[in-house]
């Protein structure tokens, strides 16, 4: 093993690429930890994303005007506004407003960096998951609402058994596009200094002056995980689809 | 026909060599030029508290700038300051914009062959970090495993974190980076020691310090052009370090302006020292 990252020193030595990561076991622990932020912080964030977007959508169809007012500001406050600009408006100003405990000469918050990234990323893609889940629940009949409180569904039971079924299948494609956009997304967490990819590579390059090597391995990287997500929402959609019904 | 030529060539070629050298009598202009018109212009910070900035009347002022009266006290001229920024100092010098600058700028093996950096230095920063004094930091081992605040892409976010254990939280401005550390997020927030002294000495930080040993200390440089380096003005310049060091002038400067002493002006006021007449 150690002759296979020897192997990268020399091939910087003789070639100017400097793939530093490979031989130095610093920067190796560095990158592969910020592999793995990004993975949780992407995993996360969609988990959170979606439940936001359920929620919400039913909330939108709610009989109380408070409720459906909630939903309809809260997407426009997160629409209408950059995620950059949430992110750092949730990390210092809501952030501060909280409790926090001492933690031996400094004040560690209940949620830290990471927590906000998610809370306020998962915010983000939420306002537009409401928006797709509601494409979706507009596209079911209204003879298929009507027949289930025929049957005696109650609002919430026929939007759990009847009405989210059929919707999250039409919602599937946009839902998609939605979430790949989330994963490249969280490399915005950078500025409230979450050690994901974006924020590691930064340091590596400044480190090292690999800008064009970092580079490289930034964009393989996402273009790899995106990928990874694109084939399992394509793989879920396949095995939901119902014969005659949608695309 | 091709050696008349090639005569020819050389002829000029050698005349313009000469000429040139006729021209620039001696390699002295810049400091004929300061004599003869009988005033000094000196590139200085206006934005670098307490180094070289305005206060409250609009008058440049600050260490630097009583180093530069001293110079021109020294020439019997007059003198002329010229705010300058880092990115255009050296230029400035180059395009005879200003004859010389004191401008807290680092003395890299790159800069000198732009601007003519004068030895010996006459001051040095480094590393080192602003704390609360409630924290009582004393070492730097003392942040071991404790979150420090620093800007992304400092080249000693990767030291502090590999020797002393410090858990780096990188911001992509300062401005962020120091809000966090008045927010108490991190304990310390690492950067360049003359920029923390510039931030103690403005007021806004009466409750943090600087505890540690400076670390990685890089000297600093005033220059004049580079083609005077090692003619008079050069020569001039050194003296003048050489006596600002000896008669302890700069460690004066530096209590004048409120700027923690540094190890670099008290080493160098010794050494100087032993060269001096008692």
């Amino acid at each position: 093993m150690e002759a296979f990252y020897e192997w990268f020193r020399q091939f910087y030595e003789s070639t100017g690429w400097n793939l530093v990561f490979m031989y130095d076991e610093y920067e190796r622990d560095r990158l592969l930890a910020a592999v793995w932020v990004t993975i949780k912080l992407s995993i996360s964030c969609l988990i959170f994303s979606l439940i936001v977007g359920v929620v919400g959508a039913w909330a939108q169809g709610a009989k109380s005007a408070i409720v459906r007012n909630g939903v309809y500001w809260y997407i426009q406050a997160f629409r209408n506004t950059p995620p950059l600009v949430q992110i750092l408006f949730f990390y210092f100003v809501i952030g501060n407003l909280l409790p926090t405990y001492d933690a031996g000469g400094y004040r560690e918050q209940y949620i830290g960096a990471f927590g906000w990234a998610v809370v306020s990323l998962s915010f983000f893609a939420g306002a537009f998951n409401v928006e797709i889940f509601r494409s979706g629940i507009e596209a079911v009949p209204t003879a298929t609402v009507e027949a289930a409180e025929a049957l005696g569904y109650s609002r919430l039971k026929a939007y759990i058994y009847i009405v989210m079924p059929l919707a999250f299948r039409v919602s599937l494609p946009a839902l998609n596009n939605n979430l790949v956009n989330l994963v490249k997304t969280t490399t915005l967490a950078y500025v409230i200094a979450v050690p994901e990819m974006m924020y590691t590579a930064n340091q590596m390059w400044s480190d090292n002056v690999n800008v064009p090597e970092m580079m490289i391995v930034l964009f393989i990287y996402y273009v790899g995980l995106v990928a990874i997500l694109v084939y399992f929402m394509h793989r879920w959609e396949r095995s939901m689809k119902i014969p005659g019904y949608g695309g | 026909m091709f050696k008349k030529l090639l005569a020819t060539v050389a002829t000029l070629a050698l005349a313009l060599t000469f000429g040139i050298q006729a021209a620039s009598a001696g390699g002295n202009d810049r400091l004929m030029k300061v004599l003869e018109r009988g005033k000094i212009v000196i590139g200085v910070k206006a934005d670098y508290k307490p180094w070289g900035f305005r206060d409250s009347s609009g008058k440049l002022v600050g260490m630097e700038i009583d180093m530069a009266r001293d110079v021109a006290d020294a020439l019997g001229v007059e003198l002329e300051l010229v705010p300058v920024q880092s990115s255009n100092r050296m230029q400035f010098v180059q395009q005879g914009k200003i004859d010389m600058m004191i401008a807290t700028m680092s003395d890299k093996a790159d800069r000198r062959k732009v601007v003519g950096i004068v030895d010996p230095n006459y001051y040095t920063s480094g590393t080192n970090v602003l704390a609360s004094k409630k924290t009582g930091l004393k070492k730097w081992e003392d942040l071991k495993g404790k979150p420090v605040c620093g800007k992304q892409g400092a080249f000693y976010n990767k030291g502090v974190s590999q020797k002393y254990g410090a858990k780096i939280v990188a911001f992509v401005g300062n401005a962020e980076a120091k809000q966090a550390l008045k927010d108490g997020r991190c304990v310390a927030w690492v950067y360049d020691d003359s920029s923390i002294m510039a931030d103690l000495a403005s007021g806004d930080w009466d409750d943090y310090e600087m505890p540690m040993v400076t670390e990685d200390d890089t000297p600093w440089g005033l220059a004049v052009p580079v083609e005077e380096r090692d003619k008079l003005f050069g020569r001039f310049m050194a003296g003048m370090t050489y006596e600002w060091h000896s008669s302890g002038r700069l460690i004066e400067l530096e209590k004048k302006w409120g700027i923690q002493p540094t190890a670099y002006l008290s080493d160098m006021h010794e050494r100087m020292k032993a060269y001096a007449p008692k």
